[in-house]
């Protein structure tokens, strides 16, 4: 059958008429309705979740993380070994958060982090990932040119410094632990949370350098 | 200049800032919330998902989509409605018919009103 694409030039007379509506659009809407008709979904589990994540879930939540494994030594050791635990401590945990790996950035090795089958991403600490995370170029260039990647972020690592790739995937989600700035002694932990960027977290920059 | 370095020819990164909306188009959101609610209730695995989402992904490159990452959620759809067909949860005829009779409502009922789906064409 054929579908009216976007574009195309609808009756001028027939008042009733809408601009056609995207090919893609109406392929959700027929999956929507085939599982909901079908039992296998809830549309109001559906709307719930889309809320969470438009407004509940995000790299907030990994920059609460951070800020604590700064200001509590404990913590951050907990969270090194087993990052899953440490994180559901503070309360984010579920889908693509079941098995997270914390790396830590110190004076000589830096992380950074792909994923080059996808877009495998820490959903309960991070947020759905950006977009350049899922463009091609990021996933090729991460692995094959990691410190021009980082130079266009406008990272510029010393050539003393190790750099580390982690590639997600279905299993294993990694979440990058930036160096604390320096001149941040006696910053709260909400004060610290503040410096800590998404890209800082996933490795393309640093925790920005407080105010003034 | 060196004509071996891999990564020189490469496309630059598309740029998003860490305050940009999470879904550019309701439908994105549909389509994330209906794959994410099915794992959870167990028709698939996430592990199969990530199957299928990695070689939509694939196809595209092989395509030679440039694919920036802004149509992510094109790739999310197809995988959908493959893992959705082969699990046996629905089948493409039905998917058809209901793309149909969702367009023809869309079209047809003016503006300011509810779009219900009042026509339905058989699956087969």
């Amino acid at each position: 059958m054929t579908i009216a694409n976007e574009g195309s030039s609808i009756m001028a007379d027939d008042h009733t008429h809408n601009e056609p509506p995207s090919d893609t659009a109406m392929r959700v809407k027929a999956l929507e309705t085939l599982l909901t008709e079908k039992g296998l979904l809830d549309p109001a589990a559906i709307d719930a979740l889309v809320e969470t994540y438009e407004t509940r879930i995000g790299p907030r939540n990994g920059a609460r993380v951070v800020a604590r494994a700064w200001t509590d030594p404990d913590y951050r050791q907990r969270l090194l070994e087993d990052g899953t635990k440490a994180i559901a401590e503070l309360g984010f945990s579920g889908v693509q958060g079941e098995d997270m790996v914390v790396v830590e950035n110190t004076g000589d090795v830096h992380n950074m982090v792909v994923c080059t089958l996808c877009s495998c991403y820490p959903w309960p600490t991070l947020g759905l990932p950006p977009i350049w995370f899922k463009s091609a170029p990021y996933r090729a260039r991460a692995v094959i040119d990691p410190r021009g990647v980082l130079k266009e972020f406008g990272v510029e690592l010393s050539e003393d410094v190790e750099l580390r790739v982690w590639d997600s995937n279905a299993e294993l989600r990694y979440l990058v632990l930036p160096q604390r700035p320096a001149g941040t002694e006696g910053m709260s932990e909400d004060e610290l949370a503040e410096l800590v960027s998404r890209d800082s977290m996933i490795g393309t920059a640093l925790a920005d350098a407080p105010a003034g | 200049m060196s004509d071996a370095d891999p990564a020189r020819d490469l496309p630059r990164l598309p740029w998003e800032s860490e305050d940009g909306p999470v879904f550019r188009e309701p439908w994105e959101a549909t389509a994330f919330a209906m794959a994410v609610r099915l794992s959870e209730a167990g028709k698939f695995t996430w592990t199969e998902w990530v199957e299928y989402l990695s070689a939509e992904v694939a196809a595209a490159k092989e395509r030679g989509d440039p694919d920036l990452g802004d149509r992510y959620y094109e790739h999310w759809l197809a995988a959908l409605e493959r893992l959705v067909i082969d699990k046996g949860l629905g089948t493409e005829p039905e998917l058809a018919a209901l793309k149909h009779d969702w367009t023809e409502a869309t079209v047809h009922t003016p503006h300011g009103q509810p779009i219900e789906l009042k026509k339905r064409t058989p699956a087969d």
